[in-house]
């Protein structure tokens, strides 16, 4: 934490310096976190006046972007790996790679009754028919999701019984119109007045940590600088934390 | 490296089963809005161009509903089969040929009205009954219109992806199909595998696309 | 004899046919009468292919439709054949494969069968044509082939000839002179070709407006001139049968009733029987056998009635041994030459209307 904030002092400093930067800063968020990266916008917005354009999509479709020239300023992926990629490939400045949020895994039917019975048994319940996933090997959520299945030794036997949404999203959609009766999603996704959710204990996955970075094309613009510098302050940590995520300290 | 070649054989497979059913059902229908004077016709026409209108991924997902175990349509497979329609080939199949419908009805219809009433009529002072008029009469008259009906209801099929990513739960083996292996392969960067299905999925399609082909030049040219 | 009872109605938006009819079907029935006026749909409905016509048609105790007892026999069921003015051949199919259609789904008959119909009509050579590459007057040859093969109680033709030139038509007319007699056949045919009319047709059925006009033998139904406006343009005449005697210089040599006409250039083979149409303007009448005129057909005629028809014109209708003629006249003439009926006149024929195209 203190490189980071060691690096972003420099940079701005370097800015300053620099011929008058944009006054708008264009991000790419990966689609899971764009709610409350909407939110802190807003709040960024006002505190500082700069103008900030959102792009969302899905993680790997940002990055294809990226790699092809697109021109964004700050990227936040769902994931650790691409935004090292783009570091490696010296499309994003390495010093700048900070953990935004971090992902808690739930369980979640559209059924509360269901939860509330059998909680975490509920994954023990052969009759079950569907358990809905995001990909694992797309999303980070889907690898979580079968690390944890792994962890309590279930894999084998959910592995004819489990579908799978190229996102959570989508997971979301296949547990919230009943079809698939359990989901594996993300606490972000759940709210209060529909259905049931019930944490699984992070021991049993790798932590889901949502990765931010400055990219080449942004590392002169001030307004960039502040937003990813403003990720991190209490003030962001509380919205974050309001949106299901929990954040590294 | 590892190339799974499966999810081009459900895409086939999906795409075949699909046409079959299209026919079936899309032929009757076809028929009777070539040929009725019904005032409902024109709202009929509207309904069956629908898919073309709506995005696939908002297809798919209302499509979820009315197909999963709560929905009307899913609820009354569970009753007859106890197995769910979602997530499955069969509600997959069902799912493509909503999705595929027109593509189907409309070039039949066209033929059809190609045809016209003439050469029924003439049929029928023949001795022959409606259905003998439509098997030995209308139908070689109306070649051009099932070919064009099978090839777009097949290319259709193979290349769809929104629907299918909902309805079918992209389980490895049984709905997984080619459009969305290829889509995660370039998701997770794994370009040269992207490369290989895609190269086999275009390879096959070419072929059944030729042979369908080369059978409608064998077929003599009608002059309607 | 077949008896074909028609009691029949159809409201379309600009058109009512209605007709209450039983017509005697022998030979060729001629159903005519001026453009509009219903034929071809009284046609279709006989066949069943008007679905929104009401009433009752029955041939012979067969009922085809009844309103009332709710019984509708579609086409197919319907002992009909059909010839249809464009044709109407298979374009999928060889012409024997057309000819085929039909005698697989027809009736059983050892008179009808395909070699002998395509030999009737001279289909031989078109067998494995392709219907597309046949001629105008080829196709409806073998258009009644494949209706004849039905073997039907009842032949439809809705005008087959119009579309053909007069070369064509007197291809094909002796054809279908034959139907009836060669296959026992009845026809009714849809024409608003009065020569057509003229030499075919034994009965005429005169359809004018959606209703009919006139149900009666063709000679008798030609000749009253109270029906030439509703038959659309047509001069008042007669109609003379007579037979070919002879061929000499380019002129042929017609016995009607005992006395010669003689017309120039036709081919009628010697010994057959034809109609001569003579229209009542073409005739002038002599009281006295007239010496020193190019006229060459003289017949003498006795009269029957005179009637005043114009201000200035008469029709004088003469009974010639047996058969009739009629004879426009002034007024002013029938005055001076005192003409009454019973009287012994001469009827001098500047032409004599022997369609070519029907002759050939």
């Amino acid at each position: 934490m203190r490189l980071l904030q060691t690096s972003l002092l420099i940079l701005t400093g370097l800015t300053v310096a620099a011929p008058s930067s944009a006054e708008s800063v264009a991000v790419a968020v990966a689609a899971n976190f764009r709610a409350p990266m909407q939110t802190l916008v807003e709040h960024f917005e006002t505190e500082t006046g700069y103008d900030v354009k959102l792009i969302s999509g899905s993680t790997g479709g940002l990055y294809a972007q990226i790699v092809n020239g697109a021109p964004y300023d700050l990227f936040i992926a769902a994931d650790t790996r691409r935004p090292a990629l783009l570091a490696t490939a010296g499309l994003g400045l390495e010093q700048t790679q900070a953990t935004i949020a971090i992902g808690q895994l739930v369980l979640w039917s559209v059924d509360a009754d269901l939860i509330a019975a059998q909680e975490l048994g509920a994954l023990r319940d052969q009759s079950i028919r569907f358990l809905a996933i995001a990909n694992p090997d797309l999303a980070p959520y889907g690898a979580a999701a079968r690390q944890a299945l792994m962890a309590m030794n279930l894999w084998e036997q959910w592995v004819s019984r489990i579908v799978y949404g190229e996102n959570i999203a989508q997971a979301y959609a296949m547990a919230a119109t009943g079809n698939a009766e359990l989901a594996l999603i993300a606490r972000s996704q759940v709210s209060a007045d529909a259905g049931a959710y019930l944490l699984i204990p992070p021991e049993f996955h790798e932590p889901i940590r949502q990765d931010a970075i400055l990219l080449e094309r942004g590392a002169a613009n001030a307004a960039a600088v502040a937003l990813l510098q403003f990720l991190s302050t209490p003030n962001a940590a509380a919205v974050i934390l309001d949106f299901g995520y929990l954040v590294s300290n | 490296m590892e190339i799974d070649l499966g999810p081009i054989w459900i895409s086939l497979k999906l795409a075949s089963v699909t046409v079959i059913v299209l026919l079936l059902l899309g032929t009757p229908l076809a028929w009777w809005l070539a040929f009725t004077r019904s005032r409902s016709r024109a709202v009929i026409e509207a309904l069956v161009a629908l898919p073309l209108v709506l995005p696939p991924t908002v297809l798919g997902f209302y499509l979820l509903i009315l197909l999963g175990p709560a929905g009307p349509i899913g609820r009354f497979w569970v009753e007859i089969t106890g197995t769910t329609l979602t997530f499955s080939f069969s509600g997959l199949v069902i799912a493509s040929v909503i999705y595929s419908f027109p593509f189907a009805v409309q070039p039949l219809q066209t033929a059809f009205e190609g045809i016209g009433r003439s050469p029924l009529e003439a049929a029928a002072t023949l001795g022959a009954s409606p259905l003998d008029t439509f098997v030995r009469v209308a139908s070689p008259l109306a070649l051009r219109g099932y070919v064009s009906a099978i090839v777009l209801g097949f290319a259709h099929t193979l290349g769809e992806f929104g629907v299918v990513l909902m309805v079918g739960g992209n389980i490895p083996g049984v709905t997984k199909v080619v459009s969305i292996a290829i889509y995660e392969q370039v998701e997770t960067l794994s370009y040269s595998q992207a490369h290989y299905l895609s190269a086999g999925l275009l390879t096959f399609s070419f072929v059944v696309l030729l042979s369908v082909y080369v059978f409608n030049r064998r077929i003599p040219i009608t002059r309607l | 004899m077949t008896v074909l009872s028609l009691r029949v109605d159809l409201r379309l938006d600009d058109f009512a046919l209605n007709v209450a009819e039983d017509l005697d079907l022998q030979n060729i029935t001629a159903l005519f009468g001026p453009s509009g006026a219903g034929k071809t749909t009284l046609l279709r409905i006989i066949a069943g292919l008007e679905v929104r016509a009401t009433g009752r048609v029955m041939l012979d105790d067969v009922i085809w439709q009844d309103r009332e007892r709710k019984q509708f026999v579609p086409t197919h069921s319907r002992s009909v054949g059909y010839v249809f003015q464009d044709g109407r051949l298979f374009s999928h199919l060889s012409v024997e494969k057309n000819l085929l259609f039909s005698a697989q789904r027809a009736s059983n008959s050892d008179a009808l069968t395909l070699e002998n119909v395509a030999a009737a009509l001279d289909l031989g050579a078109l067998l494995q044509r392709d219907p597309a590459s046949l001629s105008g007057g080829e196709q409806q040859r073998v258009a009644i082939g494949r209706a004849l093969l039905r073997n039907p109680a009842l032949m439809l033709m809705d005008e087959p000839l119009s579309a053909l030139d007069g070369k064509r038509k007197a291809e094909i007319i002796p054809y279908i002179e034959r139907l009836p007699h060669e296959f026992g056949i009845p026809v009714l045919y849809v024409t608003h070709n009065v020569d057509e009319v003229t030499r075919l047709a034994t009965r005429i059925v005169l359809l004018a407006n959606g209703k009919v006009a006139a149900n009666g033998d063709a000679i008798e139904v030609l000749e009253r001139i109270d029906l030439m406006p509703l038959a659309g343009y047509l001069q008042p005449g007669a109609v003379l049968e007579a037979r070919a005697t002879e061929h000499r210089h380019g002129m042929t040599t017609l016995v009607a009733a005992g006395q010669s006409l003689y017309v120039p250039g036709t081919a009628i083979a010697l010994g057959s029987n034809t109609r001569l149409r003579i229209q009542a303007r073409d005739v002038a009448l002599a009281t006295q056998q007239p010496q020193g005129l190019s006229i060459r057909n003289i017949l003498q005629a006795r009269i029957l009635s005179i009637d005043i028809v114009e201000e200035i014109f008469a029709e004088v209708l003469l009974d010639v041994g047996g058969q009739h003629l009629r004879a426009r006249v002034t007024r002013e003439a029938v005055d001076d030459l005192q003409l009454a009926n019973g009287q012994e006149v001469y009827a001098l024929i500047k032409s004599v209307a022997i369609d070519r195209g029907l002759l050939a």
